[in-house]
């Protein structure tokens, strides 16, 4: 007599008795809530198919790179498809490193089919589409199809790469990267200071981040260091930065540095920014490290000096895979707030996207015509569509590696 | 016993492999460093401001401000130090107002993200995941530019009720109109208020002692209202309503703010209330989930299961985030250059601008921005602890 119950599938109007209106005041709040929101759906069909685009259809190069050098504008598109490819092999050599690493523990390793990959980062291509519906030449289609193709092949392609292989792949993502960069630096009239647009704002969080990892990485080192004043001046210098709002910092980048170094030495205004933004951001990595560094159990450290290895050896091969590893997703998420803070730049002074969604609508065609709701939700969605699809990837990841699990 | 301390004498290592020597050696070394950093910027910042006759000291606080501050006492004549201080209460504004509406706004979504209702749980969902994504900055000029410049013309306000007055420029609402003996009723008022608390004390400690029905809430807001009553009339009436008045271009009485300012509160309010939302909602989600098991078998109603049995202990869990949600709020008001309201991050701008030294400025800043900083998180890790469960 063992008869397994199952429960009824749940009819329409069964789920909605139970999700919409179990009580009266629940009922209550559906209606009421429902009326709302038919209203608001109603109005945003209206504008989204009722505005003319032609603010975004015509500035959209603006919003891209700002006032880039027109005769070298095939420049960010090469380095747009070098990113892409950069993107396409360290997403590949990451995998085959869980790949191996999952091998070598007995585990199941599952690859993710290309539908997962739509699944998952809908909303960056939906954005890519909607981009291109706003284009006038086929330059941008190019670039765009290459980009996520190119990323793409180089990805599935890759990732069954042997074990060996890992390093070198590494070694590729890095040399992508940097040329991806160089590619709008090097030759370019006025190098870093041509930089506008979104590109500034994707460039400056890109590189804010890895310059300030390693900085991070030892002031973290210098928190946790038994050498007291190394302790002491580490924790200064995070616990300074931490307190004050980074437009101070922007403000000392930009209008005070030059006095803190000699005439030869003073940057252009993109690299004071740069420096300005490192500074901070050092601060909040070492915290984001700290954390791991903590996450690490203390038998592993005295494993290692059960082992004999001297400190260095010990962080550096026992520590630190494991601490790192276990940031990841913290790192993510610093990197996230870091994208949204480049906005700050404007205040500043720099060309970023947000001063670009502000100023064309000065331009005599637009002037008096109060558009600004469209070119700041243009720049919002911009921002939203990279932030969301990191912090979603951010929690895939935490689930994965299990932290913060009970 | 000899012969070991014996080995460790001889095997004592050379100094340059001496763990005692190299700790002491290392952290000279960081010291002489991190002073030779010093020494070479001040360095460079003594000539270079010689270079451009520029002097080091704070003496620059006593020239005129240059600017005036809307809404205040302080014109472009008053000095850079009034100037700052005003900022400071400018931001202070932002600050005092901002907190409990994040506060309040935050709890109530991350509670409505976990509701039964299947529509109010997404709508929260939605909130949160579109606000959170987007820059702040980016929120704020979309607020400013669109919400507030929307609003009817400075010169043509609307006035609905007749008790609010509101355009663009400046948004007004009633107040109260001092007049003799208004401060002796506040301080009246000031004395029933700490009065109640020891009454709310006395009456929580009557209700653990005997079990009879506490009330405290209408025993201690019953003596503050009592008390104000009487000194009310007692003191012949010593505050009236003042509703603002639109007359000659200028809006008079009631209380009132700077378009800029409700810009800045609302987009900050919003941004960070969907950060403390989410907070809410996994401090919610981290209490066991017996204890809601335990109020549902006790048959407590759902907002007593919230308000007795869940949300006491989510709140332990979530203080030490919210309050780091609250410095960067605290953090964020410094944005404000963006729509030109006039807090402190905008004063020293402007007065580097007009071309007052820049290292001190920021520095006053940045010192400024510490100690505030500094002070929030002290007064509410107090609070903090006395809010963690006592354990072992």
């Amino acid at each position: 007599m063992t008869e397994t119950w199952t429960a009824p599938k749940a009819t329409a109007a069964e789920w909605a008795r139970r999700n919409l209106f179990n009580r009266w005041y629940n009922s209550a709040l559906t209606v009421v809530l429902g009326v709302f929101l038919a209203w608001l759906a109603y109005k945003l069909v209206v504008v989204l198919f009722g505005i003319d685009y032609e603010i975004i259809r015509r500035n959209l190069l603006l919003f891209m790179v700002g006032e880039f050098p027109r005769d070298q504008i095939e420049r960010p598109f090469i380095s747009t498809i070098l990113f892409g490819l950069a993107f396409g092999l360290g997403a590949a050599t990451a995998a085959a490193s869980a790949r191996h690493a999952a091998a070598e523990a007995d585990l199941a390793y599952a690859a993710p089919t290309p539908r997962m990959l739509v699944r998952r980062f809908w909303p960056l291509l939906a954005l890519v589409a909607a981009l291109l519906a706003f284009t006038r030449t086929v330059m941008p289609t190019v670039m765009a199809l290459s980009t996520i193709l190119g990323g793409a092949a180089l990805y599935f392609g890759a990732r069954g790469m042997p074990r060996s292989m890992v390093r070198w792949g590494w070694m590729g993502t890095l040399v992508l990267g940097i040329a991806a960069f160089a590619v709008i630096i090097v030759g370019v009239d006025g190098g870093w200071n041509a930089w506008g647009g979104f590109q500034i704002n994707i460039f400056l969080a890109i590189a804010g981040i890895v310059i300030a990892f390693p900085f991070g990485l030892l002031l973290a080192l210098g928190r946790r260091s038994s050498l007291p004043v190394v302790r002491y001046l580490s924790v200064t210098y995070i616990e300074f930065i931490r307190g004050v709002p980074l437009i101070t910092l922007l403000l000392m980048g930009v209008f005070a540095l030059g006095f803190f170094l000699p005439e030869a030495l003073r940057p252009g205004p993109a690299i004071r920014v740069l420096i300005a933004i490192v500074m901070f951001e050092a601060a909040y990595v070492a915290e984001v490290v700290r954390g791991g560094l903590q996450a690490v159990p203390k038998g592993q450290l005295e494993a290692g000096q059960a082992l004999g290895l001297p400190a260095w050896k010990t962080t550096r091969l026992i520590i630190l895979p494991q601490a790192l590893r276990a940031t990841i997703p913290a790192m993510v998420g610093q990197f996230i707030s870091l994208y949204k803070d480049t906005t700050l730049v404007n205040l500043v002074g720099m060309f970023d996207v947000l001063e670009v969604a502000l100023v064309v609508n000065s331009q005599s065609d637009f002037i008096g015509k109060r558009l600004f709701f469209l070119t700041l939700a243009f720049a919002g969605v911009l921002f939203w569509v990279g932030s969301y699809t990191m912090s979603r990837e951010a929690q895939r990841l935490e689930k994965k590696l299990g932290i913060g699990e009970r | 016993m000899t012969s070991v301390s014996e080995t460790t004498e001889r095997t004592r290592p050379p100094f340059w492999r001496d763990l005692a020597v190299l700790r002491v050696a290392a952290q000279v070394a960081a010291v002489v460093l991190a002073a030779l950093v010093l020494v070479y910027l001040g360095n460079n910042l003594v000539t270079n401001t010689r270079a451009q006759g520029i002097t080091l000291g704070f003496d620059f606080l006593d020239q005129p401000l240059g600017v005036d501050i809307q809404l205040s006492p302080i014109t472009a004549s008053n000095t850079i130090l009034q100037g700052l201080i005003r900022g400071w209460i400018n931001t202070l504004a932002l600050v005092i107002v901002g907190l409990p509406l994040l506060t309040v706004l935050g709890v109530v979504v991350g509670v409505a993200r976990l509701s039964s209702n299947w529509l109010v749980a997404k709508l929260a969902a939605l909130y949160v995941e579109i606000v959170r994504n987007i820059p702040p900055l980016l929120i704020i000029l979309f607020v400013h530019n669109v919400v507030i410049l929307g609003l009817p013309p400075k010169n043509e306000p609307a006035s609905p009720l007749g008790w609010f007055s509101i355009s663009n420029f400046v948004i007004a609402g009633p107040w109260f109109d001092a007049s003799d003996g208004a401060g002796a009723f506040w301080t009246a008022v000031a004395v029933a208020a700490v009065a109640a608390v020891f009454v709310w004390r006395r009456r929580t400690k009557v209700n653990e002692a005997t079990g009879e029905p506490h009330h405290r809430v209408a025993y201690s807001l019953g003596l503050v209202v009592l008390v104000g009553v009487i000194a009310f009339f007692v003191l012949g009436r010593p505050l009236s309503w003042s509703l603002p008045v639109f007359k000659d271009r200028l809006v008079t009485g009631g209380i009132q703010g700077l378009g800029q300012y409700f810009s800045m509160l609302l987009a900050l309010v919003v941004y960070t209330a969907s950060h403390v939302a989410e907070i809410v909602r996994g401090s919610i989600q981290a209490v066991a989930k017996g204890q809601s098991e335990a109020a549902n078998a006790l048959a407590l109603s759902g907002f007593q299961r919230l308000r007795f049995v869940t949300l006491p202990q989510a709140a332990r869990i979530a203080v030490p985030p919210i309050i780091s949600q609250y410095l960067n709020y605290t953090k964020n008001t410094s944005l404000a250059i963006g729509v030109a309201y006039a807090e402190v991050t905008l004063i020293a701008f402007q007065a580097i601008g007009n071309g007052q030294p820049a290292p001190q400025l920021i520095l006053l800043l940045m010192v400024g921005y510490l100690i505030f900083s500094l002070t929030i998180s002290f007064v509410l890790n107090i609070v903090n602890r006395r809010m963690q469960l006592v354990s072992r």
